[in-house]
């Protein structure tokens, strides 16, 4: 009996060692594969997640960056060399974006990285990006609060979206009182506590502002909606400043409809609702409302038609919408592939250091330049939902926004500034106290 | 130490499945660091942190074969265990980054800079020894269990009921966890962590020392698992799980061996988020999504219930494929997952054990899982 | 004196213009043009006034604010076309050609509109450039064409326009309230007319002091948030008299909308319980009679949303007209497109797995990862449009309480599934039979029920259930991969509160966690009050281990 139980236990164990020594090969099989890749291409890495709750934004963004490597391809690609694309699938999982970041850098050794959308996300590789040394593309609208050596910001920083909207909405509504409305993440937080300190800076009551999160994915919106309503009824013309993030706003929005608030009662300003999102609402109930982005599909633009031309022919889909990170990435690419230009190679440092100050143009008609604060100057538009999902614009910055990474209206960051340009080299230099705080000051 | 807990412990694939991780835990470190780095036998940082965290994840499916194989109870909430285990040692290692965050303040971490915190919050007292905070990664997933397993083992809640009220739990959790105003970072929970006991989270050094303890724990993880269901406790965990009135009946207060035995794959859990969160640099609260908690159940059912090496397997086996087809096959990596739950489900109801062998169980007499559930409950209640 | 000429000019020209009824903004979908009735004598007597081509040849490239004073002037031309053209400008609808001022209205999808103008001949589109718009000129418009319909002689239009003009209650107003407020022969309409008095005399100077108690007591009347807010100043008011008055208005007033929030809340709470009872209907069946823990069902959920896109694409494609009716032709189609899917799931890998309950959970975990990435790889990761026929748009008020169209639907919707369900278990012989098995499976089987087949058939029954409720939630809900996953976790909560295989368990347990959901989210927000719901659940099976209404049955005692 023992006997034949030992026989049994060994004959598992050495099943247990295969297996876990497969398990081992397999994850390890990329790795050795990807030694024997050749070098006569340039590797692009696509970190964008292709399933899970994100995929929903992500996916168009992985698209465009195959359509541009393509284009770029077409144009005898960079350096003499083809452009490679990599793509890998992070899943919406935070943890295998900081995996897949390493694999991409470590095992696939990509000369850049476009990638993330949530600023988790962003946050779980930027330890990767910064020991590694590559260069990551991020190209969504975010709280700002970060200049990182390794990461480019071409998605909008709050300067460049949320307070011209405000600004809009105060001077041509003439808006008194504010909701401002958002899920409960990083993003909606430190934006809302910009405009907080913002409107109040413009003279508006602790009463006449109310704040209001929601946890993702809200889909029942009665008791919110009919909280705004009654926040809206004291007499004073009031406006959403919502921060609601992709999932919840189609049940947001249909509720708005369902209760009868209009847009010319209640207009609602949105920053994470472009084409893509309005494509999967009937926006006849919703004209007149708000977005506030640096770019919208129905810019009249040469370049921009060209560039629409360009995506619906490659997706196949003549009535397939563009929308703002979209943009980013075009902006982003082109630089990436002048600063390489400029530096005559991939390696990292070299491009780090060509990309600030290159200029490239954007789809709405003018150039966008790279900043020392690795932030990009841009356009900000404000746009009306219209009937057929597209945006019509009321109102755009006579000029360029410069992207302001550390807000000035938060008491932790109003005294840093960031400057990746030798000598001060530093994200977070401290003005007042005349030095690179943190991790760099070591 | 008598044959019998000699054999106990290391007879059969225990011995086999110890050499396995003791040669890992030198092989690995080894071949990153000894090897040059053109070498064809370097391993890369990526690797070891790899496998680092492959070992993390079938320290959980341990704890959850413990739980779910030999007691029967379908625990839908070990993601969170886990998760409560990663936040103790982020809180660690957000305290040790000190005044190098970006804005250079000493005392508050930087998410709660930029939120206007004015002062750390009491929770947070302590997390700057690690050692309270190693003990807290053990004492938090413990105590919740306690508490929890107490209440429902007391009042006899079981089987689905049981699961379902356990994903409850890690829901709750895991919404609790995403506000902000809880102070742990939100959505964006804690990540950019700078050093451990004054080691370099980055340096190779650093990397193989957490990857040489994480195989340490495993192994130590599964010697305690092991004495556990060889000792006599372990029968009567398994005649709880055969036929848990009968036991009762007999005289047993099957609700002490239960919660005994849910505190500590609670506690295993716990360790293993620990020991996760420094090799992939990020914990937040997408680690308490129910379908976290699930895979781990899957990747025990893929592996073989029941036998604890079953579970090993099936954490390093389940995690393994995912990095591959999320490399490989970005589209269609989700198929390939899908099907294999379900095809280990229909045809390897021992998982990938029970391929090479008739009757799973290692020393333990399984019966058919399939009249598992049924069968026990038609004897138990005529 | 001349300012009151301003607005009873247009008023009496466009009296005739105005009997067709207005709605409160003007839409995109409504723009059509009106032909212009009678020219009336007064507009020609006035040469002073400068033409509306004039007026329009402004308007093509002026700022915003230009704009709203040209608004102005169109509204007080006089000129019968001016309504017409106020509400194409506010639908977005207007052309102008800037050389000679002609002014066009669109018509159609953009890309094939054609064009008419304002006397419905059409127009070539050559030269014409969109006048752009934006929420302070449609309010203007708004504006101007309500005060225009307050002496409408239609009933209806005058109450919206009354309404329209307590939100404003502008001081400018008052000669004009008075003449309507003179010849209103309509109850509703004149107590909508003098509270739109009492209003202005509240916010004017100037008023006496019995005036101002007089007119709080009229507003006291209305009850609502606005009147709430046009008493509030007075409640501080140095005159006794006033103040006293005030208060006691405020006070009635406050108890008064307490209960109505209540109430809403209550409703809010039934309209969310709806939405879960019919995600946790199917459930229940398939938990309950077979034992079998669906991981997969919320994306039998997914599938009938899908079905309702497709269904709804399909017809837009075949005939146009039925657009109203497809969300009606979606319902049998979700349910059998879920019920097919369903017999088959359960046909290949559950019929495997019976009795072993915990396993068929990680299965179809496993399959509804597979039917997401499916529906992803068909339909693309992005939401898909399902349209809300006009039948489920927009709200109606009982009381203080807003109803809205489609909650109100869907919570009859639920309850005649659930009817249904319940008639067919009781009436019919699956019902029967699937009764049996629930019981006793074995005892079933020996009595000569194919219990397989009910199997079957019970999966194939619960999931298109669900199906059904896709349909539902297509209306509140995003129509992506996602939408499924949303709701299984709340749906077993559902069913584990109320019973499992319990239907009245189910609709108790969705009503109720629905209800104390609503009545948490005020006080403690949406997320506290969602956990507060979880932590209450997994205290009460401590209390009642087999949920609300425990069944006597076997299958699900693992």
């Amino acid at each position: 009996m023992i006997g034949t139980r030992i026989k049994s236990a060994v004959k598992k164990g050495t099943v247990a060692a295969a297996f876990l020594l497969a398990a081992a090969t397999s994850a390890l099989t990329p790795i050795q594969s990807a030694r024997a890749a050749d070098s006569g291409t340039i590797k692009v890495g696509i970190l964008h997640s292709l399933s899970g709750t994100m995929a929903i934004s992500e996916t168009t963004l992985k698209d465009v960056m195959l359509m541009l490597i393509e284009d770029q391809n077409k144009k005898g690609g960079l350096l003499g060399k083809k452009l490679e694309p990599v793509v890998v699938d992070p899943a919406s999982d935070w943890p295998l974006f900081a995996e897949k970041a390493r694999e991409l850098i470590q095992v696939q050794k990509v000369a850049a990285v476009f990638g993330c959308w949530t600023s988790v996300s962003r946050k779980s590789v930027l330890p990767v990006f910064a020991e590694l040394n590559n260069i990551l593309f991020y190209p969504v609208q975010y709280e700002g609060e970060e200049s990182q050596r390794n990461i480019f910001y071409t998605g909008a920083a709050p300067n460049q979206q949320a307070i011209p909207a405000v600004d809009y909405l105060m001077k041509e509504e003439k808006v008194k009182r504010w909701v401002l409305a958002g899920t409960d993440y990083v993003y909606p937080r430190t934006t809302n506590k910009i405009l907080e300190a913002y409107l109040k800076s413009k003279g508006v009551a602790e009463a006449d502002i109310m704040i209001n999160y929601t946890p993702f994915g809200h889909s029942d919106w009665q008791t919110i909606v009919a909280s705004i309503k009654k926040f809206g009824s004291a007499g004073k013309k009031t406006a959403v400043v919502s921060t609601i993030n992709g999932d919840a706003n189609v049940p947001f929005y249909k509720e708005l409809g369902n209760q009868g608030i209009k847009a010319q009662d209640i207009p609602v300003v949105a920053f994470s609702v472009g084409e893509e999102e309005l494509a999967g609402i009937d926006t006849k109930p919703l004209i007149g409302h708000l977005a506030a982005w640096n770019y919208f599909m129905s810019v009249k633009d040469p370049g921009n038609a060209d560039f629409i031309k360009k995506w619906q022919a490659f997706t196949k889909n003549p009535k397939r919408v563009s929308n703002d990170p979209m943009e980013a990435h075009y902006i982003g690419f082109n630089m990436w592939v002048k600063a390489v230009e400029k530096a005559g190679t991939t390696d990292p440092d070299k491009v780090i250091d060509a990309l600030i100050g290159i200029a490239v143009p954007n789809l709405t008609g003018g150039y966008s330049a790279m900043l020392p604060n690795h932030h990009i100057t841009k356009p900000v538009l404000i746009g009306e939902i219209q009937g057929d999902g597209q945006f019509e614009v009321v109102s755009k910055t006579p000029g360029l926004v410069a992207g302001d990474e550390w807000s000035d209206y938060l008491p932790g960051s109003k005294d840093l500034i960031s400057d990746w340009r030798a000598p001060m080299s530093c994200g977070n230099f401290d003005v007042k106290a005349g030095k690179c705080l943190g991790a760099a000051a070591k | 130490m008598t044959p019998a807990v000699r054999t106990a412990l290391f007879g059969g694939a225990s011995i086999w499945l110890l050499g396995l991780i003791a040669a890992l835990a030198v092989i690995v470190p080894a071949m990153n660091l000894l090897m040059p780095p053109d070498s064809a036998f370097h391993l890369s940082a990526f690797a070891v942190t790899l496998i680092g965290k492959y070992l993390c994840y079938a320290l959980l499916a341990l704890s959850v074969d413990l739980i779910w194989g030999y007691c029967g109870i379908l625990s839908l909430c070990h993601g969170a265990f886990f998760g409560l285990g990663g936040y103790a040692m982020g809180m660690y290692l957000m305290r040790e980054i000190g005044d190098r965050g970006v804005y250079g303040n000493p005392d508050l971490p930087d998410f709660m800079v930029f939120l206007n915190w004015k002062e750390l919050p009491w929770y947070w007292y302590g997390f700057d020894n690690f050692g309270f905070a190693m003990l807290m990664a053990v004492v938090a997933p413990g105590l919740l269990a306690l508490v929890f397993g107490a209440l429902a083992f007391r009042s006899r809640v079981t089987g689905v009921y049981f699961s379902i009220i356990t994903q409850a739990l890690t829901f709750a959790l895991m919404l609790a966890f995403f506000r902000n105003d809880m102070g742990f970072g939100g959505n964006n929970g804690m990540t950019d962590f700078k050093d451990i006991l004054g080691f370099s989270v980055q340096s190779d050094g650093t990397r193989c020392a957490i990857f040489v303890i994480t195989a340490i724990m495993l192994a130590a993880g599964f010697l305690v698992c092991r004495a556990v269901v060889h000792s006599k406790l372990g029968k009567i965990l398994i005649s709880i799980r055969d036929a848990e009135s009968r036991t009762r009946f007999v005289g047993y207060r099957v609700e002490h061996y239960k919660l005994f035995v849910w505190v500590l794959s609670a506690c295993i859990a716990g360790v293993a988020g620990a020991l996760y969160v420094p090799q992939v640099g990020i914990i937040n609260p997408s680690e308490f999504e129910p379908a976290n908690s699930i895979e781990a159940v899957i990747a025990v059912a893929v592996g073989g219930r029941g036998t604890l090496v079953g579970g090993i397997i099936g954490g390093v086996l389940v995690n393994a494929v995912k990095t591959f087809f999320t490399g490989t096959l970005p589209d269609f990596w989700l198929f390939a997952l899908g099907a294999m739950f379900i095809l280990v489900t229909l045809f390897l109801p021992k998982g990938v054990i029970g391929l090479f062998k008739k009757t799973g169980g290692i020393g333990v007499k399984l019966p058919g899982l399939g009249k598992l559930a049924s069968g026990a409950a038609k004897e138990a209640k005529p | 004196m001349k300012r009151i000429f301003a607005y009873l000019l247009p008023v009496l020209a466009l009296t005739a213009v105005l009997s067709a009824p207005i709605p409160a903004a003007a839409q995109a979908g409504d723009t059509q043009a009106e032909p212009a009735t009678e020219s009336p004598p007064e507009s020609a007597s006035e040469p002073a006034k400068p033409s509306l081509s004039a007026l329009l040849t402004r308007l093509g490239d002026a700022s915003f604010d230009e704009k709203a004073a040209i608004v102005d002037e169109i509204a007080a031309s006089g000129d019968p076309q001016a309504v017409p053209l106020l509400r194409a400008l506010s639908g977005g609808n207007l052309y102008v050609r800037a050389s000679d001022g002609l002014a066009a209205v669109s018509k159609g999808e953009e890309g094939s509109e054609t064009y008419t103008s304002l006397t419905g001949d059409p127009v070539e589109a050559e030269g014409l450039e969109k006048v752009r718009v934006n929420n302070m000129l449609r309010r203007k418009v708004t504006a101007a064409v309500s005060r225009l319909g307050l002496l409408s002689p239609k009933a209806d239009v005058r109450l919206t326009s009354a309404r329209a003009a307590f939100l404003e209650h502008d001081e400018e107003m008052l000669p004009l309230v008075e003449e309507a407020l003179a010849k209103e022969t309509d109850s509703g309409v004149k107590t909508a007319l003098q509270q739109v008095r009492a209003a202005i005399a509240l916010t004017s100077s100037g008023v006496t002091d019995d005036a101002v108690v007089a007119a709080i007591d009229v507003i006291k009347d209305r009850g609502d948030e606005d009147a709430r807010n046009l008493i509030k100043p007075f409640t501080e008011s140095e005159n006794a008299k006033i103040k006293a008055a005030a208060v006691r208005a405020a006070n009635a007033i406050n108890t008064s909308l307490g209960y109505w929030a209540a109430a809403q809340n209550a409703w809010y709470g039934l309209s969310l319980g709806s939405v879960l009872l019919l995600a946790a209907v199917g459930l229940a069946i398939t938990m309950g009679v077979m034992g079998v823990i669906n991981m997969a069902h919320g994306e039998m959920v997914m599938l009938g949303a899908y079905t309702t896109y497709v269904v709804q694409d399909v017809m837009h494609s075949i005939a146009p007209a039925l657009d109203t009716v497809s969300l009606v032709v979606a319902v049998p189609m979700a349910f059998l497109v879920a019920g097919l899917a369903g017999v088959a799931i359960e046909r290949s890998i559950i019929r495997f797995l019976y009795g072993r309950p915990l396993e068929t959970l990680l299965a179809t975990w496993g399959l509804s990862l597979v039917l997401q990435q499916t529906v992803r790889t068909i339909f693309g990761p992005t939401n898909k449009t399902v349209i809300s026929p006009s039948w489920m748009s927009g709200a109606f008020e009982i009381g203080h309480l807003t109803v809205t169209y489609n909650r109100l639907w869907i919570i009859i919707f639920s309850l005649a599934v659930l009817g249904l369900m319940m008639a067919l278990l009781r009436y019919t012989r699956f019902g029967l039979q699937t009764r049996a098995v629930t019981q006793n499976r074995r005892m079933a089987a020996a009595m000569g029920i194919r219990t397989d087949l009910v199997d079957a058939m019970t999966f194939g029954f619960g999931s298109g259930i669900a199906g059904i409720a896709g349909v539902a939630l297509s209306q509140l809900d995003n129509v992506s991969p996602n939408l499924g996953q949303s709701y299984i976790i709340d749906s077993f909560m559902v069913v584990v509160f109320g019973g499992v295989g319990n239907l009245w368990g189910t609709l108790v347990g969705s009503m109720t966690l629905g209800i104390a959901n609503k009545f948490l989210e005020p006080y403690a927000g949406a997320v506290l009050g969602k956990i507060f719901v979880l932590v209450f659940i997994i205290l009460f099976i401590q209390r009642r281990p087999r949920g609300l209404f425990a069944l006597k049955g076997r299958a699900l005692e693992g």
